[in-house]
């Protein structure tokens, strides 16, 4: 049996560990267009900030490949896939013959054109570590810098180089911050810290053109940059798939066994789309823990185990400057609400069920409500009114906890 | 593998399980120096409500959500023993967004912190399950 993985990343982590957990011989190969030991992109804006570094940030340790039997093909990037042939055609004219392919390709940064952008020369996107240390190369403390996205990856970037520059510039067209996962006064409230912070916002406007170093909103106001990072999105990389056939929404689409539509042929990670339960709706979840967990399946059902992908739904656990976030699920039903200065928290409820939450500051064993997603308990097996004030097991039937917890059952 | 499993039956709520569990994991060698005048940061800790107790630390899970989850690779299972490299981690709290116990916390350093089962204190055995007065806490195979 031969294994090929194109990407590099969570997915492919999880892969070569669900492989190796069932077939402990047949030989891996992983195809990366970067050159670089897998290392965990979430990480770039902590290396800016100097809390990892390179040997830190490596996703497994130096030994990953060598313990798994992993040979790698680095710097080569793949440009087809042959299903006839069971084939992956690599751009230096390489060609790799595959048994059982995962196709981990993840998402790239998301540029829509916008007047003049061609006359700025230091733009950069966040995504990658090369797009990282190219950002390092142009960091100083007289630098302004303009982020066009605050999004996930926009503020992330502000907060890992705020202490390397001068002044940071926020723009979005969103009147809210972080729109794809809190509601408006969860946005609120993180706005202010992040204002706090010495972040300049604003809000609810857009780029209408660059020029080498300055832009114009929408109002017409000019901002002046030395740098500026592009973080408007990004978009799943599927065209090796879907240039051959396989099914596909704005991601491939996928059984719960990770295999796309060709038979052989998986998919994980960020190009591919999951069964959100907690909306029931299918879509990306372009997390990582989301990833590594698919990759495993997919490698697992590679090497012939039987796993399923079934227990999805989206969830962040994220901070900024010390302001801890963890949101999951989807903001949906009925809304119980406990705030005060620190921290805010909103639950949503809809038939029954926790469907999601958002917490802000106090983030203390929030797991326990996204189990309670994850898993679909009712919310009529608990007690809903301890639960809504602080997430525990007190609030299950001692049933629960003794199987859990482990006293003897009687 | 041995655990550490708990019996709320016998639980009496007196805490002792977290002062021990804060004092192995100080490194101090006076219980009374690590403890004076400190706000401790058990890795296990007590539930209690209307006469009910109970102490929650990690389950070293079979399929454990922390590890999968951990964006760093700081959490890994070692011989059956979840255990956190401090020094990977960057406390983003996805393992506390994950845990279904709650029995992931974090302290002032920044890095989160769980449940080794004293792999890693002196004395290398649970101190939790040593500290408690009334049985509840047990370390066994099961």
């Amino acid at each position: 049996m031969k294994y090929v993985i194109i990407g590099n990343s969570a997915a492919a982590a999880g892969a070569v560990e669900g492989i190796r957990g069932i077939d402990k011989s047949s030989p891996i190969t992983i195809i990366s267009k970067e050159k670089y030991h897998i290392y965990s992109r979430p990480l770039i804006s902590y290396y800016l900030c100097g809390k990892t570094d390179l040997q830190r940030m490596k996703y497994r340790p130096d030994d990953f490949y060598e313990k798994n039997g992993c040979s790698c093909l680095f710097g080569e990037a793949a440009i087809k896939i042959d299903k006839g042939k069971k084939a992956v055609l690599l751009e230096s004219g390489k060609e790799v013959e595959y048994d059982k392919l995962l196709v981990a390709t993840g998402s790239s940064p998301f540029v829509p054109p916008i007047k003049g952008l061609e006359k700025v020369n230091k733009k950069f996107t966040f995504m990658s570590l090369d797009d990282a240390l190219a950002l390092e190369n142009e960091l100083g403390s007289e630098k302004k810098v303009l982020i066009v996205g605050a999004g996930l990856i926009g503020l992330k970037c502000a907060e890992g180089i705020k202490d390397r520059v001068g002044e940071i510039t926020v723009i979005d067209l969103s009147e809210r911050v972080l729109s794809s996962i809190l509601d408006s006064e969860g946005s609120e409230r993180v706005k202010k810290h992040l204002e706090s912070e010495g972040l300049k916002l604003i809000l609810g406007h857009t780029v209408s053109e660059f020029d080498e170093s300055s832009a114009v909103t929408d109002s017409g106001e000019k901002i002046d940059f030395d740098i500026l990072v592009l973080a408007l999105g990004v978009r799943p990389n599927i065209s090796l798939l879907t240039e051959i056939g396989a099914q596909a929404g704005r991601g491939i689409k996928t059984a719960d066994s990770m295999e796309t539509s060709i038979e052989g042929i998986f998919c994980a990670g960020d190009c591919c789309e999951s069964h959100d339960v907690s909306s029931d709706q299918d879509r990306i979840l372009a997390l990582l823990p989301n990833a590594y967990r698919q990759g495993e399946i997919a490698g697992i059902n590679m090497a012939g185990g039987n796993a399923g992908f079934d227990r999805a739904i989206p969830m962040n656990a994220i901070g900024f400057f010390g302001l801890h976030i963890i949101t999951a699920g989807t903001y949906d039903g009925e809304v119980f609400e406990k705030s005060d200065e620190k921290s805010y928290k909103k639950l949503f409820c809809k038939d029954g069920y926790l469907v999601g939450y958002i917490m802000v500051g106090n983030v203390e064993k929030a797991g326990i409500y996204t189990s309670l997603i994850q898993n679909r308990i009712p919310l009529s097996d608990i007690d809903f009114g301890l639960i809504f004030e602080k997430p525990s097991l007190m609030a299950f039937s001692r049933k629960y906890r003794n199987e859990k917890l482990g006293g003897r059952i009687q | 593998m041995k655990k550490v499993y708990v019996n709320e039956k016998w639980c009496l709520g007196c805490h002792l399980c977290e002062y021990y569990c804060a004092y192995a994991n100080s490194g101090e060698r006076d219980m009374v120096k690590a403890l004076t005048n400190l706000q401790i940061h058990p890795r296990i800790q007590i539930e209690e409500q209307n006469g009910i107790s109970f102490a929650v630390s990690c389950r070293h899970c079979d399929e454990p959500l922390c590890v999968k989850g951990c964006i760093t690779g700081a959490l890994t299972k070692q011989d059956g023993v979840i255990v956190i490299d401090k020094d990977k981690c960057v406390g983003c709290y996805t393992c506390i967004l994950s845990c279904p116990y709650g029995a992931i916390s974090h302290n002032e350093t920044g890095a989160i912190q769980k449940c080794e089962l004293c792999t890693k204190t002196a004395e290398g055995v649970p101190q939790c399950v040593k500290g408690c007065p009334n049985g509840a806490i047990v370390f066994e195979e099961r």
